[in-house]
């Protein structure tokens, strides 16, 4: 089962930071585009790439993509360690040049409008790249005065940023002793400072513990509420299908799918899955129960999947064939059975 | 200026202690080389000559300006730079602003122009406490004390800036910045030294800032086009450093 979006407790808060947030999606776009990004009328993309490409020397990290951001989407690049999501994400935060393709961004061109770009862009980097000498708010407000914020307005908004990332009482404390969850948060009210037209999040939770992750993924959702367009990548299949509206699956440089996480689900695999645990080693002898049970099955390391409309079914069939597992679960199907369908690896290694 | 704020505010956290050393750092050294040293240094006969007939603590001092500065801007620029490219990431998160790699130059050029002329000021403080040395030269020894350090500090920075690890920065410091210190001119008379040895003196960006400082401080006589000579040499020194490193910078934050 997925974790489930169960943001029922936090909507009715919502109201308080909405105020708040008003601002930080304000220079971005009205409701009114919006609703017609929704409905489908042409409104310029955010972000438009075509046969995007990143090449280290001989290696090709991004292989010709192609992809549009919508104002006000949470769109997510979703694939393994190495399959040029990160690449990319520099490309669109105009730190690394293209190398070929077409990439804009709010009609701007990287390559010429770099600066321009940037001040409209928040970015939370994959590794925290705060100064630990100093405290929590001169980060947010020296952040600041490098996009021209006045010392006031920077100081203004970093007091704004640090409630809402809940960190009030720890404004003044350097930011080393803090816990890699507050130290991410502090580096997504940094992100805000400006803002942006654009949050940017490179693996936003990896190397947090859950709760940490909960309580993250909870800032990012407001966030996209109040009409923050979002564009993170993650291996976290249950993170993309939270946060993204729309998503893409990278592997090896290419996109090879992409849509919302239900279409990809009912797309490239079935409603459930039945995953069977048998002794060590054994699982080679096992696999004749299971094939033929559902409609496929995949044999992994530690476990059998089972890919069934009807998981319970398909249990009560393999063993009715005579299998003897040492543990059987039913689960409905995630991103990450759809990411080992299309190309037979799964998400984190 | 924005990116010269951030490395203000990192200092102010460590201002005291720093000032109180860059003070009593130089009384020390004043007090043992030129009293301690000098003593022997002046029953010499012949000294009084070669030191250019000032006793050794007016000779000395002045030489203790500019090893001040080039030594704050040595160690100013190899781990700090690494540092804010490699391990902070201060530099990526910059790179992520409207800031452009010639703006983190730029602030650290500033930089090292204030720690390397607010650790020659404290020198120049206390070495207005001895009669020998005190001279309104002294405030012109500053900014040429300054300039010297900054000409050593930028071709370090490019260097730095560019490096994966520190593990040649003891060397550098070993066997560069070291001779350099040594043999810049400050605690004797170039002159002294066979030829071979002689020129590590004149290349020296040290040496440059010791001539011009012992000038001003003793209030010699120093041709106008020597001390061009002596500001445009350190002034290159600079450029070519600031020009390499925002190159060397650019190259890694926008790969």
């Amino acid at each position: 089962m997925s974790i489930g979006r169960d943001y029922g407790g936090s909507l009715t808060q919502t109201a308080e930071f909405g105020q708040l947030l008003c601002w930080v999606s304000s220079c971005g776009m009205t409701v009114g585009d919006q609703a017609s990004a929704s409905a489908g009328a042409p409104v310029a993309p955010l972000i438009h790439a075509s046969g995007l490409r990143k090449q280290f020397g001989d290696f090709v990290a991004v292989d010709g993509i192609d992809f549009d951001v919508q104002p006000g989407e949470a769109f997510g690049f979703l694939g393994p360690n190495g399959a040029g999501k990160s690449s990319t994400m520099r490309m669109i935060g105009c730190t690394s040049p293209t190398s070929g393709g077409t990439l804009q961004l709010f009609g701007l061109d990287p390559a010429t409008d770099g600066p321009a770009i940037r001040r409209r862009l928040g970015v939370v980097p994959q590794m925290d790249s705060l100064d630990n000498e100093l405290t929590v708010e001169e980060n947010l407000v020296i952040y600041g005065r490098y996009f021209d914020l006045s010392r006031a307005e920077a100081r203004r908004r970093a007091k704004e940023l640090l409630d809402f990332v809940q960190l009030t009482d720890r404004a003044t404390s350097r930011v080393e002793p803090l816990s890699g969850g507050m130290k991410r948060r502090v580096t997504i009210a940094r992100s805000l400072i400006n803002q942006p037209d654009l949050l940017l999040l490179d693996e936003p939770t990896t190397g947090l513990d859950p709760q940490a992750r909960h309580i993250l993924w909870d800032r990012l959702y407001r966030l996209k509420q109040q009409g923050v367009t979002l564009v993170l990548t993650t291996h976290y299949m249950d993170e993309a299908e939270q946060l993204c509206d729309r998503l893409v699956v990278m592997d090896a440089g290419k996109i090879v799918a992409q849509g919302s996480p239900r279409q990809l689900i009912d797309e490239h695999a079935t409603r459930e899955v039945l995953e069977l645990r048998f002794r060590a080693g054994s699982n080679e002898e096992n696999v004749q129960y299971a094939s033929g049970v559902g409609d496929r099955h995949e044999v992994l390391p530690d476990r059998i999947l089972v890919y069934a409309h009807n998981g319970d079914e398909a249990l009560a069939k393999a063993i009715a064939n005579g299998a003897q597992p040492e543990s059987a679960l039913v689960r409905r199907s995630t991103l990450e059975d759809v990411f080992l369908r299309l190309t037979g690896r799964t998400l984190v290694e | 200026m924005r990116v010269f704020e951030w490395k203000l505010a990192v200092y102010r956290r460590v201002w005291k202690a720093n000032v109180l050393t860059s003070l009593l750092q130089p009384l020390l050294y004043l007090l043992a080389m030129g009293l301690g040293v000098g003593a022997l240094v002046n029953k010499n006969g012949g000294s009084a000559r070669l030191l250019g007939g000032v006793p050794y603590i007016a000779f000395v001092a002045p030489g203790l300006l500019a090893t001040t500065a080039m030594m704050v801007g040595a160690i100013e620029s190899l781990w700090p730079v690494h540092d804010a490219m490699k391990w902070g990431r201060q530099y990526e998160a910059m790179s992520a602003t409207p800031l452009e790699p010639a703006d983190i130059v730029l602030a650290h050029v500033l930089w090292l122009m204030f720690r390397t002329g607010t650790a020659a000021a404290a020198v120049a403080a206390a070495m207005a406490l001895f009669p020998d040395v005190r001279s309104w030269g002294l405030v012109a020894a500053i900014p040429a004390a300054m300039l010297s350090g900054v000409a050593l500090g930028m071709p370090l920075s490019a260097w730095a800036v560019s490096r994966e690890r520190e593990m040649s920065f003891p060397l550098i410091q070993r066997f560069i910045i070291v001779p350099l210190f040594l043999f810049g001119g400050a605690f004797f008379p170039l002159s002294q030294l066979p030829i071979g040895i002689r020129i590590i003196g004149y290349i020296s960006p040290l040496w440059h800032g010791v001539e011009m400082c012992r000038s001003w401080v003793s209030g010699t006589h120093m041709t106008a086009l020597a001390a061009v000579g002596h500001v445009t040499y350190l002034t290159v020194f600079v450029v070519v450093g600031s020009v390499y490193m925002r190159r060397l910078a650019k190259d890694r934050l926008f790969a």
